[in-house]
């Protein structure tokens, strides 16, 4: 199922420098957040990169992206600039949304990215409409919509398969399953774990992957978005994965032990893929050294850019509460 | 704030004539209060030092508010409710109609005064608190009472006077209450006043104009002896009840210039001599005409007569001020041929109309109470 | 409401009529507008306004859709940041509930969180009010609730014109619109001119002027409104009536300049009194003409209960004409 990932050299190292970009860019939002110029939630994606740089690398830049609240993983694997995104957790002007969002809602037009959505499982009906929308003004285009398993438990998951069924939408459902709901462990919350089972149910063909495993997350992706596109029909990927971090900032994690953390940071796509490269000597010493020293200037720079930005005048809070025009 | 009227709610307090530590006397007049009515002197009924003053001059209080204190107060004079009453005979007749809603509710506390009345009320610089009867909802006072009090020509003048606006409100309010409430019953006598007209030219031939009477001297007294003949005429009906008085105490009524009207009382008026009624009636129709009649005149009738005079018309048919239960009109006296030992003669006549409460008399008493005027009129020297 | 007839030209149609009128004018004029909504294809609509369009738009315009609220309004809120400009039917308020979270939390939200990248040009339609002896889960009136949500433009047209071109205004306006229609006026008959070819979205209607009260209500409290306005003119007392015609925005110049007129105001509305849209025009009021206000504001509100089934009980809970004049009458003549 490989066959059609392009795994050159380059290829390799992009998708570590992918992974390393959001892992870095959230230990810098932690450091922030502990000043205080990051404020309110903060859903770190550590541990899940490789899913999102997996998938989004499935796509092209004509595919939609819905996400959810845990979605700097997604927006910078998209190619989202991390000056705007950094600008927007700090509030600033500058940042994507102009302040407006913050951590949980990214939006960038340019990159059809629709949104960071904190309502689990928000976002799925959202994808019906733009998987519509394209459909029916004669685009190629598939949407990859984000959601965790939590959303599964959501009767808006299930109003949203059946009708991707129905109306056979280029979708691509991705299930991130970290395994837990916040607290909730995925056993404790699922009568039937198996969410590709599930989707089944709405004769919408799916499997499950190692969504520690970039590689095999990319490879997976792909055929299912070619899939996707080809068939005009929705497909149903299950990323199996584990967040390091707690669920957002203040959190005791007493519903899952160290050990347990431990064994899965062993597993853990950043340090797994290396180790792979590595061992195969795909990688240069010097080579991982050019990388990380490329993303931490990258992340200083974004954090100027943020730090730079100034805040939106208040006299402009109403502005778009109704827009005035559609944007074009 | 003593009650001064059945319609007064309110009184604003425009002048004190005392001040704390002096002593008062039951009679004296110890301020002035601005009503509806016009400008009224409030006396006291005690005597003592006057210890406390409670409401300063230009607040406007709800009747029943105590206004001031008097120490040692001794009742020189039984208070008027200590009056003795004839006990009324029982009524039997039961009352079907449920009692009617006061004209006004009785107004306690902050005034209602809507926010468009309240602004115009600036602008046209009419003193809120003179408005007594509101016509809007809860009794508020709106936007149209504002400005029917803004418009009254009387508005200029000092705040001691007659506020013409507001009288008629409270005769449209009396009267009103009188038709909606009271079933009146109507007799009507015509009675020759040969004998009295003489009378009155011989009596009156060799005095001075102060010193002379008016043929309406001799109806009110005529008026008034009668009811002694038929005092269940005289007295208050309220609460469901009709209460005698065996005081004849005789509201005349007076039309102030420019509309309006008035009437205060004559006490006892039935024991005061032609020269003595002249005397009180003079005063009255003066004082009345400046405003400045006391509290006790225009609360104490028992009853009222109404005189139209030589420029009125025949006959008036009077429509009762509540509570009473009775009012008399005298016509224009004028010559009519008349049957006298069945010849036709020219006589000076006039009609004598009985107007009165059926709740407390019937038309029995009626009749004999205007023969009795009748006759009265007919022996001007014994009256 | 129903004007007499001077315009030759004029036609007489249902309000039913008009509302198919409006959306099969919306899908001729724009490829990008497509209908999705509960039985609104095949069935012909649960109210019969859709009747006949799915043969003449076919399935791919004219979408039935499952029992899924939160789903197809959810696609309709996509699908209009994607392009396209759907018009959404939920069968009846109280099935709206059940998309509360997509029209609240995605359609008003994401255009200002979005930092005004995203608009979303959506239509929804619903039907309203009670008088149908459905009992209360159908006979909710909610308009004022959704009227409380910053982002939405709430129409609810109570006149036969206003059912005829409230969409066209609607789908012009880049925001989300949402027109509830009230039960009860689908079969009112009445003539539309044909030299009206447009309605604005924005103001409020005087639908009679008079001087010593203004009775200010919308969609299905209109008629009994002007009922109540002709037998107070029976009376003397010359009633204003006022069609609000739009709960969000609120024609506030309107409701101002009618009060400081007639300085006398019932509101009625057939939400419930508590938190109503009816407290917020009373409210508004008071803030910007309490010194042109000549006696206290009253509101005719439906009863706070759930709409009970039986026929007494349930014309006992919903503003009544008689209702109206009562309080009317009691502001301008107080007893």
């Amino acid at each position: 199922m490989t066959s059609k990932v392009h795994l050159d050299h380059a290829h390799l190292l992009h998708l570590l420098k992918a992974m390393i970009r959001i892992r870095r860019f959230e230990a810098k939002c932690v450091e922030l957040y502990q000043a205080q110029e990051i404020l309110g939630f903060l859903h770190l994606y550590d541990g899940e990169e490789a899913v999102s740089v997996g998938v989004i690398e499935a796509l092209t830049p004509q595919d939609a992206i819905i996400a959810t609240y845990r979605e700097h993983g997604q927006a910078l694997a998209r190619g989202v600039d991390p000056g705007c995104l950094m600008a927007e957790m700090m509030g600033k002007l500058n940042g994507c949304c102009r302040g407006r969002g913050g951590s949980m809602h990214f939006f960038d037009r340019s990159h059809r990215f629709y949104g960071g959505n904190a309502i689990v499982g928000g976002g799925l009906p959202l994808a019906l409409g733009v998987a519509l929308a394209d459909k029916m003004q004669g685009r190629s285009s598939v949407t990859a919509c984000f959601f965790g398993e939590g959303a599964v438990d959501e009767g808006e998951f299930h109003e949203t398969l059946n009708l991707a069924k129905l109306w056979r939408l280029p979708i691509l459902f991705v299930c991130e399953n970290n395994r837990y709901s916040m607290g909730m462990a995925v056993e404790r919350a699922e009568a039937d774990i198996d969410f590709v089972h599930k989707a089944s149910g709405y004769r919408i063909a799916g499997e499950k992957v190692d969504g520690m495993d970039v590689v095999a997350v990319e490879s997976a992706a792909k055929n299912a978005v070619d899939r996707v596109r080809s068939d005009s029909e929705p497909y149903f990927l299950e990323c199996q994965t584990y967040r390091f971090r707690a669920h957002s900032m203040f959190d005791a994690q007493l519903y899952r032990s160290k050990d347990e953390v431990e064994e899965w940071r062993k597993k853990g796509p950043i340090l797994r893929f290396r180790t792979w490269l590595e061992a195969n000597r795909l990688i240069k010493a010097e080579e991982l050294s050019t990388i990380e020293e490329a993303v931490e200037k990258e992340i200083a720079a974004a954090v100027a850019f943020a730090a730079a930005g100034g805040l939106e005048p208040v006299s402009e809070i109403d502005r778009f509460v109704t827009m005035e025009a559609i944007p074009s | 704030m003593p009650a001064l009227g059945a319609d007064m709610e309110a009184g604003t307090l425009v002048e004190w004539l005392v001040k704390p530590g002096d002593r008062v006397n039951s009679g004296d007049v110890i301020a002035v209060v601005e009503t509806q009515k016009g400008a009224i002197e409030v006396e006291v009924f005690q005597t003592g030092v006057l210890s406390d003053i409670l409401v300063p001059v230009g607040e406007r209080v709800p009747v029943g508010t105590v206004l001031a204190q008097i120490d040692g107060a001794e009742r020189a004079t039984p208070a008027p409710a200590a009056e003795p009453v004839i006990t009324p005979p029982p009524i039997v007749a039961p009352r079907k109609t449920p009692p009617l809603r006061a004209v006004v509710a009785p107004r306690v506390g902050r005034l209602k005064v809507t926010p468009a009345a309240r602004r115009r009320a600036a602008a046209l610089n009419v003193d809120i608190a003179t408005i007594v009867t509101g016509s809007g909802v809860e009794g508020s006072i709106r936007l149209a009472d504002v400005e029917s009090a803004g418009a009254a020509p009387v508005r200029a003048a000092a705040k001691r006077g007659l506020d013409l606006s507001q009288m008629r409100k409270a005769i449209a309010a009396a009267m009103s209450r009188s038709k909606r409430e009271i079933p009146h019953y109507y007799l009507t006598e015509t009675v020759d006043l040969s004998a009295a007209s003489t009378w009155i030219e011989r009596f009156n031939v060799d005095k001075p104009p102060v010193e002379r009477i008016l043929p309406a001297v001799l109806f009110l007294k005529a008026a008034a002896l009668a009811l002694r003949e038929q005092l269940r005429l005289n007295g208050a009906y309220e609460n469901d009840a009709f209460v005698p008085s065996s005081n004849i105490h005789v509201g005349w009524a007076i039309s102030l210039r420019g509309g309006g009207l008035i009437a205060p009382a004559i006490r006892d008026a039935d024991k005061k001599s032609l020269a003595e009624l002249m005397g009180a009636m003079r005063d009255l129709v003066e004082r009345a005409r400046r405003g400045n009649l006391r509290s006790s005149e225009l609360t104490s009738p028992t009853v009222t007569v109404t005189n139209v005079g030589d420029r009125g018309a025949e006959s008036v048919t009077g429509i009762i001020y509540p509570p009473q239960v009775s009012i008399v009109g005298f016509g224009r006296v004028v010559a009519r041929p008349w049957v006298v030992d069945g010849r036709i003669e020219s006589r000076p006549l006039v009609t004598v109309t009985l107007a009165a409460d059926h709740r407390a008399t019937d038309g029995h008493i009626g009749g004999l109470y205007l023969a009795a005027v009748a006759r009265l009129l007919q022996e001007p020297e014994k009256l | 409401m129903s004007a007499p007839q001077t315009n030759p030209t004029a036609t007489r149609i249902t309000y039913r009529e008009a509302c198919k009128q409006a959306l099969r004018e919306a899908l001729l004029a724009d490829s990008r507008v497509f209908l999705m909504g509960e039985d609104i294809g095949r069935y012909g609509g649960c109210y019969a306004v859709t009747k006949g369009l799915l043969k003449e738009f076919g399935e791919e315009r004219i979408r039935d859709t499952p029992l899924s609220e939160s789903a197809f309004v959810g696609a309709g809120v996509g699908a209009a940041m994607a392009g396209m400009r759907p018009i959404v039917e939920i069968m009846t308020v109280n099935f709206s509930l059940l998309a509360l979270d997509q029209i609240l939390n995605n359609a008003v939200t994401i255009p200002h969180m979005s930092g005004g990248q995203f608009a979303i040009p959506l239509v929804i339609r619903m039907a309203t009010g009670g008088g149908r002896r459905v009992a209360a889960q159908h006979s909710r009136s909610l308009e004022g609730w959704y009227a409380h949500i910053p982002g939405l433009r709430i129409l609810t047209p109570a006149t036969v014109e206003d059912a005829r071109f409230m969409l066209k205004g609607a789908l012009a306006d880049p925001n989300p619109v949402i027109i509830f229609e009230h039960v009860m006026l689908y079969n009112m008959e009445s003539d539309l001119s044909s030299d009206v070819t447009e309605v604005d979205i924005a103001r409020a209607m005087t639908h009679r002027p008079g001087r010593d009260v203004s009775l200010i209500t919308y969609g299905g409290s209109l008629s009994k409104a002007l009922q109540a306005a002709d037998a107070l003119a029976a009376d003397g007392i010359e009633a204003e009536v006022i069609d609000l015609r739009v709960l969000r925005p609120l024609d506030t110049k309107a409701i101002l300049e009618s009060v400081s007129k007639t300085r006398r105001c019932v509101i009625i509305d057939e939400g419930w009194r508590s938190g109503s849209i009816s407290a917020e025009i009373g409210m508004r009021i008071v803030e910007e003409a309490f010194f042109e206000l000549d006696a206290p504001l009253r509101r005719v509100c439906s009863r706070e209960v759930p709409i009970p089934y039986a026929a007494h009980l349930e014309d006992a809970c919903l503003p009544q004409t008689a209702t109206i004049v009562a309080a009317a009458r009691e502001l301008v003549r107080p007893t």
